[in-house]
Formats: structure tokens, sequence, C-alpha cells
């Protein structure tokens, strides 16, 4: 039987299987991605603003923020995962399955984006952010009207990396029973020697990926103005 | 309308004291075009950015149209600060907003409603000759579309102030050209005290009514530009009218703070009997008024009696030879 033939026959049982692997890997990407961009985008702006000669200098808590934004960027995500194992248990009551594995994918993602976040608003033009506090702008005007739209392009951009960092960390959610098309390669692919669902999983990862770049490359484009 | 008493502004650094500003005395007039020139480093930026408290002065007072703005609590400066435009070096336009939003920022800022700042926003451009450019995007415009539209949003506000930083430093001198002449123009127009700071004794020439000139964090002069220029070894008529020092004997500096009408020199030469020789000279139009420098050398008996004929009729004489 060539491969053709048997990817055929299989095709019916294989495609239900990866189709809720997909489904599972976005629902697990998606909600990382709210939680990061929830937590991460005024994480990333304070890391900006606290510093000495931004907008509201803060040595002390710029020096916290960043220790534990650092801590969260230095652990590898397979081990991250498994560290923050009880916190997961307490706020979702299981360790497996994708609920449980968007603790640790948001936990990892967080200070990613932070980074990135702080990298793109520091780009601002100081120039820029003088003119609005020479117009009388408070500071939580210059922060919405100023710093954010003005580092729109790189933000989207900071959010793209880490959707597509999701998708690999997602993946290795899948080796301690996250769930997703990470789970199918490394149980089917890897445990069974099966490697239709090996090739299978990685055709759809890259796909994912790719989708998500295109996306964020048209959005960057019609935001950006410079 | 600007009054600044006493400005001093030092950094701290780690093993010394930076004095960036030393003791500035700084008055302004209602509806006058207030030039501060300097090298870079001379404290100009600093001393502006003192004016609407960008930077806050060590001591020293400020006060603009009447107001004691380093008295202000937060939310009050901020209100006044809407009354005192800024024009940048680089424009500060926000780069993700078209033109139009642009100049209707500060508006936005003073919480002025929508229906209101479209309207506005409009004559502004109107104003700056900018009018079909509304829903450009800063990027797609020259850096003298740049500036209108900073000017453009400096006004938004109807601020009786306006701070210059530099506005012209960055653009090539034709454009140069047209932004003086706007800032001229509302100066008349709207009546708009303006502060502006420059390295460029040309801007000064062409549309300050006073200046300053700034060194080391203080002022070597100030006042009004023809008074200075009308004033014995003033710096300000030097730069202006810079001719090469003279060692020819008998050699006299002239210097001519108004046009004049008759004929000074051939007068001089016939009633006191005396040679003229010119080595060189410099005329220019400063503050709407044709002033001059003039190198001369003036030989003959009666050379002392001619010369105080000269000072009589109003020029400035200084001997300049060996």
């Amino acid at each position: 039987m060539s491969w053709t033939e048997e990817l055929a026959q299989r095709w019916p049982e294989m495609s239900e299987v990866l189709w809720y692997g997909t489904l599972d890997t976005l629902y697990m990407v998606l909600w990382a991605t709210v939680f990061s961009v929830l937590v991460g985008l005024p994480l990333g702006v304070l890391l900006v603003t606290t510093d000495r000669g931004g907008l509201t200098p803060a040595p002390l808590v710029k020096a916290v923020l960043g220790a534990v934004v650092n801590i969260g960027r230095s652990l590898p995500f397979i081990v991250l995962m498994v560290a923050v194992l009880s916190l997961t248990r307490l706020l979702i009551g299981t360790t497996l399955g994708p609920t449980a594995a968007i603790v640790p994918l948001s936990i990892g993602a967080i200070p990613f984006f932070a980074r990135l976040v702080e990298t793109a608003v520091r780009e601002v033009d100081r120039e820029v952010i003088e003119a609005a506090h020479a117009m009388g702008a408070r500071k939580l005007t210059i922060v919405g009207k100023v710093l954010l739209p003005e580092a729109l392009p790189g933000l989207v951009a900071g959010l793209i990396m880490t959707v597509v960092a999701l998708v690999s960390y997602s993946a290795m959610a899948g080796a301690i029973g996250g769930g997703g098309l990470g789970d199918i390669a490394i149980r089917e692919g890897y445990q069974r020697f099966d490697d239709y669902y090996l090739w299978a999983t990685v055709i759809l990862l890259v796909i994912i990926v790719q989708a998500a770049q295109s996306l964020g490359d048209f959005i960057i484009r019609r935001v950006s103005h410079r | 309308m600007i009054e600044a008493v006493g400005l001093r502004k030092v950094y701290p650094l780690k093993q010394r004291e930076v004095v960036a500003l030393d003791g500035v005395d700084l008055h302004v007039e209602q509806g006058e075009i207030f030039g501060v020139v300097g090298q870079s480093g001379a404290g100009k930026s600093t001393l502006l950015r003192c004016v609407n408290l960008l930077e806050r002065p060590t001591s020293g007072t400020v006060s603009v149209d009447g107001r004691e703005l380093t008295a202000l609590p937060a939310a009050g400066l901020r209100r006044a600060r809407r009354g005192i435009g800024m024009v940048h070096q680089h424009f500060a336009l926000l780069s993700s907003r078209t033109v139009a939003a642009n100049v209707a920022f500060p508006l936005e800022i003073a919480g002025v409603p929508r229906a209101r700042r479209a309207a506005r926003v409009g004559e502004l451009l109107e104003l700056v000759g900018l009018a079909d450019k509304a829903k450009a995007y800063p990027a797609q415009l020259s850096g003298g579309q740049k500036q209108r539209v900073g000017i453009a949003r400096a006004l938004a506000s109807d601020p009786k102030v306006l701070l210059s930083d530099e506005a012209t430093s960055a653009l090539d001198p034709a454009t140069t050209e047209s932004i003086l002449e706007l800032l001229r123009d509302l100066n008349h127009q709207l009546g708009l005290t303006i502060l502006l700071i420059t390295h460029e004794m040309d801007v000064i020439k062409r549309i300050c009514d006073s200046a300053a000139i700034m060194e080391n964090g203080s002022f070597r002069e100030a006042g009004k530009v023809l008074d200075l220029i009308g004033t014995p070894d003033s710096l300000l008529a030097a730069s202006l009218f810079p001719l090469p020092a003279t060692d020819v004997p008998d050699a006299v500096a002239l210097t001519y703070p108004r046009s004049f009408d008759e004929p000074l020199m051939s007068e001089l030469t016939r009633r006191f009997d005396v040679d003229v020789n010119v080595l060189g000279g410099a005329v220019e139009n400063v503050a709407g008024t044709s002033v001059g420098r003039l190198n001369v050398q003036v030989r003959g008996a009666n050379r002392g009696a001619a010369l105080r004929f000269l000072s009589d009729k109003g020029l400035l004489v200084r001997e300049a030879g060996r």
C-alpha cells in the first residue's frame, strides 16, 4: 500500500484528531495572548515610565519589575511549566488539558511580551512626549494618546512575536498533558512512531505561525505611518 | 508678557555641578519677538524650557501673562501651559496622526468638543497654508510643511505666547525664510508674543524686535535690537556686521543705527576738507530698518571735527585703526 493510499484510508480518523488538536492549540494560544496583553502591556509601559527621567520616575519600582520580568525570562518554558504546576492546580483545579496549560503559557509569555512592549514604547520620540507636556497633557493622557499610539506598529510586531512564541510553548505544554497539536506530535508521532501524525502536526503548526505573521504584517502596514 | 527673574538651573552630576543658567533675567514685552542667540551649550534651550517649566529652575521665578508659573500647583500649571504654544526643532509631530489630528491634539487635551475642534483645525490649517494636507500623515510632508503643522498646533489653543525652540534649524534656507515670514505675520496679525532661541544671527536680524546674546548660562547683552546696534562695542552689532579688523592708519568704524537720507560722506569731505576712503562695509535690513557698518579711513587736518560731526548726526563712531 502506497503512502497516499494509507493516508486516504486513515484520513477520516486523523482529520478529526488533528481538527480538535488545532482547536485546542488555538484556544490555549488565544487565551494566553489575552492574558499576556492584559498584564504585559501595562508592565512594559511601566518599565519605561518608571525610568529615571521617565514619565513617572520610580527607580525602586523599576528595579523590582525588571527583576520579576528577568526571572520570568530566564526560565526555560519547560521548567517554568513544571515549576508552576501547583499554582495551576490552585487556579484551575487540574494540571491536565488545554485550560490548565493557559496558566503556564500566560506566565511564560507575559514577561516576554512586556520586554517587547518596553522596547517599542522606548522608541517613542522624547521630543513628542515633551511637546505633549508643553500642551498641558496629563500623564495618563500622554500614555494613552502619545506613547501607545506612537508605539503601535512596534506593539503589534511584539504581539505577533508573542503569539508565535506561544504556539511553540503550547507544543511543549503538550508534552506534559496540555493537549493540542504538540500533544499529538509527541504521543502519536514520537512515542508511537506514527510519521503521518508527526508531519501533519508540523504542517499545521507552520500554517498557524505563517497565518499569524501574515495577519500581523498586514496590520502593521495599516497602522504604520512613518 | 514673559517675566523671568534670577533664573538659575543647576544640574547636579556625580563629580561636579553643571550650571546651565546662571542668574538670567528675561523680560519680554507684549507683542514683541524676542530672540535669544548663542552657541550650543550656552543654556538657551534650558532657558526656553524654564519658561513653560518643562525644566523647573533651581531658583528664580517665571511669570507669563501676569501669572507666576513657578508658584502654580501641577493642575494649574497644566492649564497655564495651554496658553503657551511651543514649536520644536524636529517638529515633534505624532507620526500616528494625520495633520488635522495633530493640530487637534492640544484641543483634545483641553477638552474642546469634537465639532468645535474640527472647525478650529480648519481655520488653523488655512492660516498656515496647509488646508489641502489635512488628511496627510507627517511622514508625507516636507520639513517646512511639518513645521507649519507644528506652528498650527502650537496656535490651536489660542496662546498669547509662542515659544520657539530652534524652529528653523532643521530647515533649508528658503524654507527657513518662509517659516520666519509666517512667524512675523502671526506676530503682526494675532499680536502674538514670541520668544525664540536660535544659533543663527540671521534669525535675529530678520524678525526679532529684541534680542539677547547668551554665553555660559547668562546674558552678555540684551535689549531692543536697534538700541543694541546703536550701542558702542555691541556684540550683536559686531556679529550682525562682521567687518575684518583693519590695520590701516586713521581708520574709524561707523555704525548707522538707521538709514540716512542726506549724503553724509560728501558733506564731510566738503565741509571739513578731509579725505574719506571706504575700507569695507555692510548694510542690512534689521527689524524693518536699514542699518549698517562702515569702515572708513578719514585723514586731514580737521579729522577730529569731522568725526564729531558724524557723532552729532547720530552715527556711532569708533577708532578702529592703529
